[in-house]
């Protein structure tokens, strides 16, 4: 059920501002892929053309292809609301509904998309995505309480909670440790470990350990001064890329003499 | 590493944290002595109240920092003298606020009773009669423009937020808000009494008519005033909405709304309170009665407001003033206390659908 993705020939734009240039990569089913760079990169801005979240902000465009499963993402038949079903995101903040309790930000994926569930279904689902992202003994017992009430790292295992209720084929993960502590961290690669047998995960991270310990392709970005375009520098085994990268670039950020 | 710390640190030596302090009931003891010198010296060479106060207040302001140079340092005198100067502006502030509401207790309490609130003014003369059929007209009214400017409002906000950005016609959209909010009331009334002639032909009193009058004054506040809180809704939200494959207007509608649901309910709640005490515009398009009117469409019928019965009642009291202009100070008692209800619904609201945050 997972899905694979093959990028072509990206070009991502904010207005006239080339931000990312000349992508090519193919990022294999059921497995972890990290995306790795310096700060303004275009990681993040990458990942968000995955799923069409780039477009949201106003004057964002793409050129290019991003095929998955063999369908273009960016054809002109394609509904986005339709991508974003399939292809689930967790932000660098968590951003619980502050409206919501934990029970009813798991369910919103399903409810807010009209999916009617029966009260045993819904529990089913709150269960078991609370349960698939190490969430549930701690909140079991106060489902009904407001999700902006739990710790930054227990929101942020909320909002993959939610992320993963709607059952997507692939989930992108941007940052999604950066606020929180080691131990929250840990509960967090725990999950991408466990969540990779059935999903995709694409993750952008600053952390290169944690690059190291969760994935199983890196790739590496850089831009070649400020104003310049992002570029895919390298992408290889990660294993490979830790050990002896094919750039020298790759080496030089990796083992700290960045720049 | 200790034994280093305690080699270098110098003999005798205390950090200077230390220092001389007004004790902590200067400030009351000043303001005391300040109170009682002004009222000994004002008794005897006979002033009046307001020269009393004035002088107290100024011997505080005077004396406090003074002491406190004295004792303490500058810095602290400095902060003294401001912190008595703000705690006086909020006094002369509080000022008129206070003795405009005693005044209306004071004049209209004795007048509000059953009767007062039950009867019209029909055939009466002299004493007597009430204010029912203002206090119809008024909310009658009110909730017309409340119906007409609540949806108006927060779907053009929802389009200056959501949707404009900073497009042209969002900005000029914005622009035209912002003069029509300096509108004055009395050009809404008169375009409401033109735009309602060319159907109904001159003369027309029509209580639907004010109720269109008082929303041109509404919906720019709710507009203003809804836009300010959708702006205060984070975009994560919105983005964490959209990346769970949410379109956009169901975003709009169950996460943005609901979100800042509490600031737009207190800002609709303002925006009533300001128009229920407009009188101008509903002379013109309302009119004025001493009977009850329940109908909203009537082209030829007056409808009394609040407003307007403390209008009439003061400046054409009739052959017995002094119960006309009893009867106008209870129905200013009562125009105020529907404003506090208000206010305190409006604080109500928001506190029950403020985002909850607790553990």
């Amino acid at each position: 059920m997972a899905k694979s993705i093959d990028v072509s020939n990206l070009n991502i734009y904010y207005g006239d501002f080339l931000a990312v240039e000349d992508v090519n990569m193919t990022i294999p089913a059921r497995s972890v892929t990290a995306l790795i760079g310096p700060s303004g990169c275009g990681k993040s801005t990458f990942l968000r053309s995955l799923n069409r979240m780039h477009e949201v902000i106003p004057g964002a465009r793409v050129e290019g292809k991003v095929l998955v499963d063999g369908q273009s993402l960016y054809d002109s038949a394609v509904d986005p609301v339709e991508v974003r079903r399939t292809i689930g995101m967790v932000f660098q903040r968590p951003n619980p509904f502050p409206t919501m309790s934990i029970y009813e930000n798991v369910l919103a994926g399903l409810r807010l998309n009209n999916k009617r569930l029966r009260k045993a279904q819904a529990d089913d689902v709150v269960e078991k995505s609370l349960a698939g992202a190490n969430l549930w003994n701690e909140v079991k017992d106060r489902l009904g309480k407001p999700g902006m009430g739990l710790s930054g790292g227990q929101q942020q295992r909320l909002c993959i909670a939610r992320a993963i209720a709607v059952e997507p084929e692939i989930l992108l993960m941007d940052e999604p440790c950066s606020a929180l502590d080691p131990i929250s961290t840990s509960a967090v690669e725990d999950l991408i470990h466990s969540l990779k047998d059935e999903y995709t995960i694409v993750i952008v991270t600053h952390n290169m350990q944690q690059a190291a310990r969760v994935s199983e392709d890196t790739a590496f970005f850089n831009l070649a001064g400020a104003g310049r375009p992002g570029k895919l520098i390298e992408m290889n085994p990660t294993k490979k890329i830790f050990s002896v990268p094919d750039e020298p670039a790759t080496e030089a950020y990796i083992s700290g003499r960045f720049g | 590493m200790s034994q280093v710390l305690t080699t270098t640190e110098p003999v005798g030596r205390t950090l200077p944290l230390r220092r001389p302090r007004l004790p902590r009931w200067a400030a009351p003891l000043v303001g005391l002595v300040a109170a009682a010198a002004s009222l000994l010296v004002g008794l005897v060479a006979d002033w009046s109240v307001a020269g009393i106060v004035v002088v107290a207040g100024l011997l505080y302001v005077v004396v406090l920092p003074g002491w406190s140079l004295l004792v303490e340092n500058r810095r602290s005198a400095t902060d003294r003298l401001f912190s008595s100067l703000v705690w006086t502006a909020l006094a002369i502030a509080l000022v008129p606020l206070i003795s405009l509401l005693y005044l209306v207790i004071s004049n209209g309490a004795k007048e509000i009773d059953g009767q007062f609130l039950t009867y019209s003014m029909r055939n009466i003369v002299g004493s007597g009669g009430g204010i029912y059929h203002a206090l119809i007209g008024t909310l009658m009214i009110t909730a017309t423009a409340t119906v007409i400017s609540v949806p108006i409002g927060i779907l053009a906000a929802v389009y200056l937020v959501e949707y404009g950005g900073g497009s042209r016609v969002a900005s000029s959209l914005r622009f035209l808000v912002d003069v029509m909010t300096g509108i004055p009331s009395i050009v809404a009334g008169l375009f409401a009494y033109a735009l309602f002639e060319i159907f109904f032909g001159p003369g027309v009193k029509m209580a639907f008519g004010g109720g269109v009058a008082l929303s041109l004054l509404m919906v720019p506040i709710v507009v203003r005033s809804t836009e300010e809180m959708l702006k205060l809704v984070p975009d994560e939200l919105r983005e964490a909405s959209y990346a769970l494959g949410v379109p956009r207007w169901k975003t709009i509608v169950r996460i943005v709304l609901p979100t800042a649901s509490a600031g737009i309910v207190t800002g609709v709640t303002l925006a009533i309170a300001r128009v229920i005490g407009e009188t101008a515009p509903l002379l013109i398009i309302a009119g004025a009665t001493t009977s009850v009117n329940t109908s909203l469409f009537s082209p030829q019928t007056p409808t009394e407001t609040l407003p307007v019965f403390i209008y009439y009642s003061y400046t054409q009291p009739g052959l017995n003033p002094q119960y006309s202009v009893d009867r106008a100070w209870g129905a200013a008692l009562v125009l105020i206390v529907i404003v506090m209800i208000l206010n305190l619904l409006a604080r109500l609201l928001g506190r029950m659908l403020a985002p909850k945050s607790g553990r």
